[in-house]
């Protein structure tokens, strides 16, 4: 087992005292009352709520739920799209003790069903009319359901008031008993100080690929010292700001815009809708940002089709200055040594072309910019590093509260998710899953001991279900699934996806199907991208009738053939990776369709059946032929059926010597 | 923490209670030349009710919303609105009198915003003149801000915020519906005429834009007449249907008793005149 600590200390502060989220708000309304503390975009207009006036909200929001008999232990569901009236329902519950379970707003009745069945959830507090409709709809199924609440209250004058109650009803509840009652304040006072940070603050349903969704009980000391060691890692404080917009229910809003935002006291921007997030992105300009890969790369094809409308001399600066930033860029962010001709040219590509386009994207002020969930194509991290956006990747879990890896300013590089995060440990099992103990890892999953006991060990190692390496550089790379690692004949490890995925972010290969479990080598099915090798074809002046004619011209083979090496070369300086360079390939005759069954409807790759389906050719790669004859079946869009024929060549690649590794800085056991 | 607003009805505007008869129409009839569009046509809308215009193509739908807007002059019949008598009716008269409309083909000005679109429809209202709005000072700015407030809660209602600064000239055409309807929602119209306002659009456009007409006739107090093709629609929609053909009315009355009338079946069946 190899395993890697954090090397941070953390320098604990006074403010560390504070161990609950409700007694982080009460610190920002007296040392940052005036400042804001969140906004919304209304009726065109921003709307700023200062710490004190959210403290005022909460107050009333929370006495008023006293007054509809919420009691100290009792869950509260919350769903709805980002609103400032239900990031304050977060606090005003867990002033009483109560639990927030926040649930995905675009949910079906169905799934919502089943969390808040699960969860037993008392009230429900809901955005608007669409999510009151679904409640209603299953509530026959919910006993313990007792009230909704609702913050937008158009379309829902001519409903049953019976258990239904206006947002600002309950809070008008709450004055009245403030001002009726000398005494409420003070008791509400001592309520917060209850609260410790062992306490369950929060309870989220992951979404679960497999299986029902699980109830991740987190504490206050999971998401306070996490969001703490957060901010100390990228310096975050009160003069930050955030955009809210992704789901209220998943673990990294809540921990930045809720758990890091109270910890930091910053400002939390909530837009105006969920499409007008680019323009209020704009109009705000975050400093510290947060999206999954295929956010920028949306913004990204949105800038390059945008630059085609655009003049002839416009397009062609931009053209110009993005190839020299393509060329220092990143070096001058890494506070590389870059030479005095390349400084002044991207200086002045800054003040033309870079300043301005940060602008538009809304990133002029971002300090800070992560991404994670799922591997980023190289090109694209270059483009934002290159712009002078200082993109990273992270790594995280519901069940750690996010942290588990992250990049250091400094030593960011596109193919890895970084190092342990503060007060993180992490070891590889021999199995290749990736474990972790940190102070963010998570009490339980509700109602469920045995997924309990399955992830998390008495010593509080959790498994990821991720299987990974650390590289020479102390940083750690996600592979695959663990289920999904397999091993070749020599003892190897043989990740497919990670295979895939490299070749894919070429943009040439369109989709790739690595074999190799239980083999000797490890080889691939490659299906070439009609789009990008046509266009190819056409400046070449390359003549081709059909997919599978282009597919098979020898010219094609050698452009495939090149990338594959490029990539063999890159894994034999992986020394956990270098035995599964690829020995051998095809290029596939027909492209991978969901309608054959080969990808899945969200177009993942199907493996076995793949391999099953393709059989003669994978036993072809294997048994050292050069050509092989197949007949494959193929739907036609339009539901008919036919067969594509054709004789396929099989290239030999040949391996790169593994490069020695150089020994892991602190490896240890 | 913000302020809960629906759209406000206007206090005051009108001296018709509702279910009294908000326009009536007796004996109208209107030709171009020897083309007689219609011939003796009467029937009223009442205060607060969805009103469906429905009738085959050609049949003079569209010249009688433009009879009640004041764009075409019946050359017989009396036309009553609010309860006076309209005589020598002029298009902008009526929308100072509080008759708003949108159009079969979208009439948007292209170059515009969603935004400054909406905002025209406010112009009646604008008390200024174009010198100080031109300074952007004092009372002007401030009519402005209000009249801003005004569109800023139909966009809000209508869900076009993420296109407030777009051309309309780039939108799809049925939001380009939708913010017509906007610009005629910013009169605050007492009578408010949609001509085909879910022609061209998707079952789901056509639903929202259901959920819209049924909105505004509640909570901005409005009356509505509206010329809709399609019968689901109308029969979902409307309060009474009236239902011409040739220029002539065939039908008046429910939804449900005009759809069972032999008259109108053979109106959309083709019967030989």
């Amino acid at each position: 087992m190899t395993s890697m600590r954090a090397s941070q200390t953390v320098a604990p502060t006074g403010d560390d005292a504070l161990d609950t989220l409700p007694k982080l708000l009460l610190r920002n309304a007296t040392r940052h009352g005036q400042r804001p503390a969140i906004r919304h975009k209304d009726f065109g207009i921003w709307q700023t709520w200062t710490w004190e006036q959210l403290l005022d909200e909460v107050r009333a929001l929370s006495i008023g739920l006293r007054k509809l008999d919420l009691k100290r232990g009792d869950t509260v569901a919350i769903i709805g799209d980002n609103r400032p009236r239900l990031y304050a329902t977060f606090a005003a519950l867990q002033c009483l003790g109560a639990i927030p379970v926040p649930v995905y707003q675009d949910s079906v009745a169905e799934e919502m069903a089943y969390v808040l069945e699960h969860a037993e959830v008392k009230i429900a507090v809901v955005e608007d009319q669409e999510q009151v409709d679904k409640v209603v709809s299953i509530a026959d199924r919910l006993p313990q359901l007792k009230k909704i609440i609702y913050d937008d209250p158009r379309g829902l004058k001519e409903y049953d008031a019976n258990n239904l109650h206006a947002f600002a009803d309950v809070q008008k509840l709450g004055r009245e008993e403030i001002g009726a009652n000398r005494g409420a304040e003070g008791w509400w006072l001592d309520e917060i100080g209850k609260g410790q940070g062992a306490d369950v603050s929060v309870m989220l349903y992951t979404s679960g690929t497999t299986g029902r969704p699980k109830g991740v009980m987190l504490t206050h000391a999971n998401i306070v010292i996490s969001a703490r060691n957060g901010n100390r890692f990228d310096g975050f404080g009160p003069d930050d700001t955030l955009l809210a917009y992704l789901p209220m229910a998943w673990v990294g809003d809540h921990l930045f815009s809720y758990g890091q935002a109270y910890a930091a006291a910053m400002c939390v921007c909530c837009p105006e809708s969920p499409e007008t997030v680019v323009e209020d992105r704009r109009e705000i300009g975050p400093t510290y940002f947060f999206a999954p890969p295929r956010v920028f790369e949306n913004l990204l094809t949105q800038i390059m089709v945008r630059m085609e409308d655009a003049g002839a001399l416009k397009r062609r600066m931009f053209h110009a200055f993005l190839r020299v930033a393509q060329r220092c860029g990143e070096d001058i962010l890494n506070g590389k040594r870059v030479g005095g001709a390349n400084r002044l040219l991207y200086a002045l590509g800054n003040f033309l072309v870079y300043a301005p386009l940060r602008n538009r994207m809304g990133f002029s002020r971002t300090r800070v910019a992560y991404t994670a969930g799922e591997a980023i194509g190289p090109e694209l991290f270059r483009f934002y590093r290159a712009l002078g956006i200082n993109l990273k990747q992270l790594y995280g879990q519901t069940e750690a509260s996010v942290y588990i890896t992250l990049q250091p300013d400094g030593e960011v590089f596109s193919d890895s998710v970084g190092k342990p995060g503060p007060e993180v440990e992490i070891k590889i099992a021999d199995s290749g899953e990736v474990l972790f103990r940190s102070p963010g890892v998570f009490l339980k999953y509700y109602k469920n001991e045995e997924a309990t006991h399955a992830t998390k060990s008495p010593e509080g190692w959790v498994h990821t279900g991720d299987a990974g390496f650390f590289d020479q550089r102390g940083h750690l790379k996600i592979i695959d699934r663990a289920k999904d690692v397999g091993r070749l004949n020599n003892g190897a490890l043989f990740a497919p996806k990670y295979l895939e995925n490299r070749l894919k972010f070429y943009p040439e290969v369109r989709e790739a199907v690595a074999f190799g479990q239980g083999e000797d080598f490890a080889t691939m099915l490659v299906n070439i991208d009609l789009v990008s090798v046509g266009n190819w074809a056409e400046r070449h002046g390359v003549a081709y009738a059909s997919y599978q004619e282009l597919a098979a011209h020898p010219q094609v083979s050698e452009i495939v053939r090149a990338r594959v090496d490029e990539m063999n070369k890159a894994l034999a300086e992986e020394p956990q990776m270098a035995a599964s360079q690829i020995k051998r390939f095809l290029i596939l005759h027909k492209e991978l369709d969901a309608d054959d069954g080969e990808l899945t409807r969200t177009l993942k790759v199907r493996r076995s059946f793949i391999g099953e389906r393709y059989a003669p050719l994978i036993k072809a790669l294997y048994d050292g032929s050069r050509v092989c004859q197949v007949a494959t079946e193929m739907t036609f869009e339009d539901g008919r059926k036919g067969v594509v024929e054709g004789e396929i060549a099989i290239i030999d690649m040949a391996v790169h010597p593994a490069r020695a590794p150089q020994p892991l800085r602190e490896a240890a056991e | 923490m913000k302020a809960d607003v629906e759209p406000r009805p206007v206090p005051g505007r009108s001296s018709v209670a509702p279910g009294d008869v908000l326009l009536s129409l007796e004996h109208v009839s209107l030709s171009f030349g020897g083309v007689k569009a219609l011939r003796d046509v009467s029937f009223d809308i009442r205060k607060g009710e969805i009103r469906a215009i429905i009738g085959p193509n050609g049949a003079g739908k569209t010249s009688m919303l433009n009879v009640i807007n004041g764009f075409y002059h019946p050359q017989e019949g009396v036309i009553t609105f609010k309860g006076k008598r309209r005589h020598d009716m002029r298009p902008y008269l009526a929308a100072s009198q509080g008759i708003a409309r949108t159009f079969q083909n979208v009439a948007l000005f292209k170059g515009m915003s969603t935004l400054d679109n909406i905002m025209t429809g406010r112009t009646l209202k604008m008390r200024r003149g174009i010198l100080s709005h031109m300074l952007h000072w004092g009372p002007a700015q401030r009519e402005e801000i209000r009249h801003r407030e005004a569109v800023e809660r139909i966009i809000d209602f209508l869900e076009i915020a993420h296109i407030r600064k777009v051309p309309v000239g780039k939108l799809p055409y049925g939001l380009q519906k939708r913010v017509e309807l906007g610009r005629a929602l910013a009169m605050e119209p007492e009578l408010l005429l949609l001509d085909e306002p879910m022609a061209g659009m998707n079952l789901e456009e056509k639903q929202d834009m259901s959920r819209f007409i049924l909105t505004v006739k509640d909570t901005f107090d409005t009356t509505i007449a509206l010329i809709e093709h399609d019968m689901g629609v109308v029969m979902d929609l409307s309060d009474r249907v009236v239902v011409l053909d040739y220029g002539r009315k065939i039908a008046d009355g429910s939804p449900a008793a005009v759809q069972g009338d032999q008259a109108v079946i053979d109106a959309y069946l083709g019967v030989a005149h």
